[in-house]
């Protein structure tokens, strides 16, 4: 086991990470202020992904199909929160659950419906496509290092919103308090449709960023959504700071347990063995890891409240 | 208004009804399709014990399922490649006897029902929710790469198991072996409801604290309401992969958890008879929606978002008022 192929996994797993944390932060803040728990969250990555791939392959431009999937995903986010999603926010989880899993089969078969069956592709722009030589003389794909710097950039970028601002003010106000902001005047719902666009248009940027190395298809956003769960309720449910720490966590035992588990089982036992084992052991890693901080601590490493 | 005792039994009628009027005219994919109804509402009559009675929203439930599922693909497998099953410490034959492999896959279920349930109902609201849906998705990705059953591809059993002194490849018996034990475990699920520990367990749910105070334990009560639900949607996993003859990990997905709950609250929720009404409304929806247009889920999804928004109750809670929904 060579130390070039340490570094290049962890750099895949914070990778893997950060693009985590871009699905988990939206999902977090949302259960954060509004107690809501948003199963359609992957859905808004798919609507993002698809965007991107449709109007880059019309324009041939990355940027515009970067543009196109924020705007197209909070722009999909504003709309089933007014329509649907404000109609739950005093319902308990169950009906959170159905509602959202309904929104689910809507949004992907109405992408199915006008986009097929047949998965998209979303070029890398040329600019950011091939290797670069890190120090150390280990070559890694300029791409992935670009979309850790965006997600370490939109973290940075949201933990000033909320820390900084005075919209992040009132999103704290409203996770405190959400009768007493609206008596002081706050327009509540508003506030509400503005968040969840928020979460909406991370989740979309994380679809066309991720969609350029993964096909764009029906149900991608689904995978990723289960993550992003298991992300903030290690986490703690509503922390921000709580999903970056878990999407790390997760995205690094996700990539480091398929290349290694399969090397220790290689100890004991022969090739063939060990690989389908360690394979089926390292799929399952992330959820005995959840598992394990959950008998530790029932509510998350940062989260205070169920 | 009609009171929910006939409801539940116009509604069983009905299902028995068409599956042998679907004899009497010769079509029977019509009678696959009401064993269809009778296996999926088995599974949410499950749930229903959990969810319902118990309050717990179980996420996972198709963990249940897909263990069911896999007993019985795992023995029917060792049955038709006549291979021992080596379970390490000693070896056993395949069975294609449909008992068997019933009670194999209840004991699996309430087995791996047990830590589940244990490491799960630590938790409470959201955490539950999540917990019991990543243990799902263990199974799934576990299945996934689990390569000596056939991993992605699923396994294939090429004739159904037997039941003794019944033809289970004749539609209309084998509807009749599903039906039977959906009969069974809806009137377990009554006799439960308004047994002490029915009563008990909804005061747990409806407050812990007071529960405790009176000197009952929440977690062994809702513990053993876990055990049995996912007991039960076992055994519907095991019909149903006969119904099929094939299991897949999609039975551990997290569509199918999704799916059983839509059965459960499309029906109406801790109601007795909701299951079977909600299971017989998704497979008619499915039948003649997917007749018309390839994309009948988005339907499927406006008349959810319809139920959870407006119609609070299900059906049976539109049909028949009384008794009530409880949050």
């Amino acid at each position: 086991m060579s130390t070039i192929l340490v570094i290049e996994q962890i750099l895949n797993g914070v990778q893997l990470g950060v693009m985590l944390f871009l699905m988990a932060a939206g999902l977090t803040l949302i259960f954060g202020v509004m107690g809501l728990i948003n199963l359609a969250h992957g859905s808004l990555y798919m609507v993002g992904a698809f965007a991107a791939a449709a109007v880059a392959g019309a324009t041939g431009s990355f940027l515009a199909g970067l543009v196109a999937a924020l705007a197209a995903a909070s722009l999909a986010g504003a709309l089933i929160e007014v329509t649907v999603i404000r109609r739950l926010y005093a319902a308990d989880h169950l009906d959170q659950v159905l509602a959202t899993f309904a929104l689910i089969l809507v949004f992907s078969e109405g992408v199915r419906w006008v986009f097929g069956s047949f998965p998209l592709y979303l070029d890398i722009p040329d600019a950011l496509s091939g290797p670069v030589t890190l120090p150390g003389g280990i070559d890694y794909p300029l791409y992935r290092l670009v979309l850790i710097g965006i997600g370490l950039a939109v973290g940075l970028g949201l933990w000033w919103l909320i820390e900084r601002t005075r919209l992040g003010i009132r999103i704290r106000a409203g996770e405190n308090d959400r009768e007493m902001i609206a008596a002081l005047g706050v327009d509540i719902s508003k506030l509400y449709t503005l968040i969840f666009a928020l979460g909406a248009a991370l989740a979309g940027l994380a679809g066309a960023l991720v969609g350029a190395i993964q096909s764009v298809q029906v149900g991608m956003g689904e995978p990723v959504l289960i993550l992003a769960f298991v992300v903030i309720v290690i986490g703690g449910i509503g922390s921000i700071r709580g999903a970056f720490v878990g999407a790390i966590l997760v995205g690094l035992t996700e990539t480091l347990g398929g290349v290694f588990l399969p090397a220790v089982f290689g100890l004991f036992t022969d090739a063939a063995t060990a690989t389908s084992i360690g394979a089926a052991l390292a799929s399952m890693a992330i959820y005995v890891l959840m598992g394990a901080v959950l008998v530790w601590r029932p509510t998350g490493l940062f989260g205070g409240r169920a | 208004m009609i009171s929910e005792r006939w409801l539940s039994l116009g509604v069983l009628v009905a299902l028995g009804g068409v599956a042998l009027a679907a004899m009497a005219l010769d079509t029977p994919y019509t009678i696959t399709l009401a064993t269809r109804a009778a296996i999926l509402a088995l599974a949410a009559a499950g749930l229903n014990i959990a969810l319902g009675l118990g309050g717990l929203v179980s996420f996972g439930h198709a963990l249940f399922f897909g263990l069911g599922g896999y007993a019985m693909g795992i023995l029917a497998f060792h049955a038709q490649t006549y291979t021992p099953l080596d379970l390490g410490l000693f070896q056993i034959t395949g069975t294609k006897s449909m008992p068997v492999i019933w009670l194999a896959a209840v004991t699996l279920s309430a087995l791996v029902a047990i830590p589940v349930g244990i490491l799960a109902l630590r938790t409470t609201g959201v955490y539950f929710i999540m917990i019991t849906l990543a243990f799902a998705q263990m199974f799934y990705y576990f299945t996934l790469s689990w390569s000596a059953y056939g991993g992605e591809d699923g396994l294939s059993i090429y004739v159904r198991n037997g039941f003794p002194g019944l033809n289970t490849f004749d539609p209309i018996q084998f509807f009749g072996l599903c039906f039977t034990l959906l009969c069974a475990v809806l009137w377990l699920s009554a006799r439960l409801k308004r047994s002490p520990f029915g009563l008990a367990l909804g005061a747990a749910r409806q407050s812990p604290a007071r529960a405790k105070a009176v000197g009952l334990s929440p977690m062994r009560l809702r513990l053993v309401a876990f055990v049995l639900s996912g007991a039960i949607a076992g055994l519907a996993g095991a019909l149903y992969a006969d119904l099929n003859r094939f299991v897949s990990p999609a039975m551990f997905g997290w569509h199918l958890s999704g799916e059983l709950i839509v059965l459960v609250i499309l029906g109406g929720v801790a109601r007795i008879i909701g299951p079977v009404v909600g299971a017989g409304v998704f497979v008619m929806l499915e039948h003649f929606l997917g007749q018309i247009t390839d994309f009948w889920q988005i339907w499927l999804g406006l008349i959810l978002l319809f139920v959870v928004l407006f119609a609070r109750g299900g059906i049976v809670g539109l049909l028949s008022p009384k008794g009530g929904r409880h949050g």
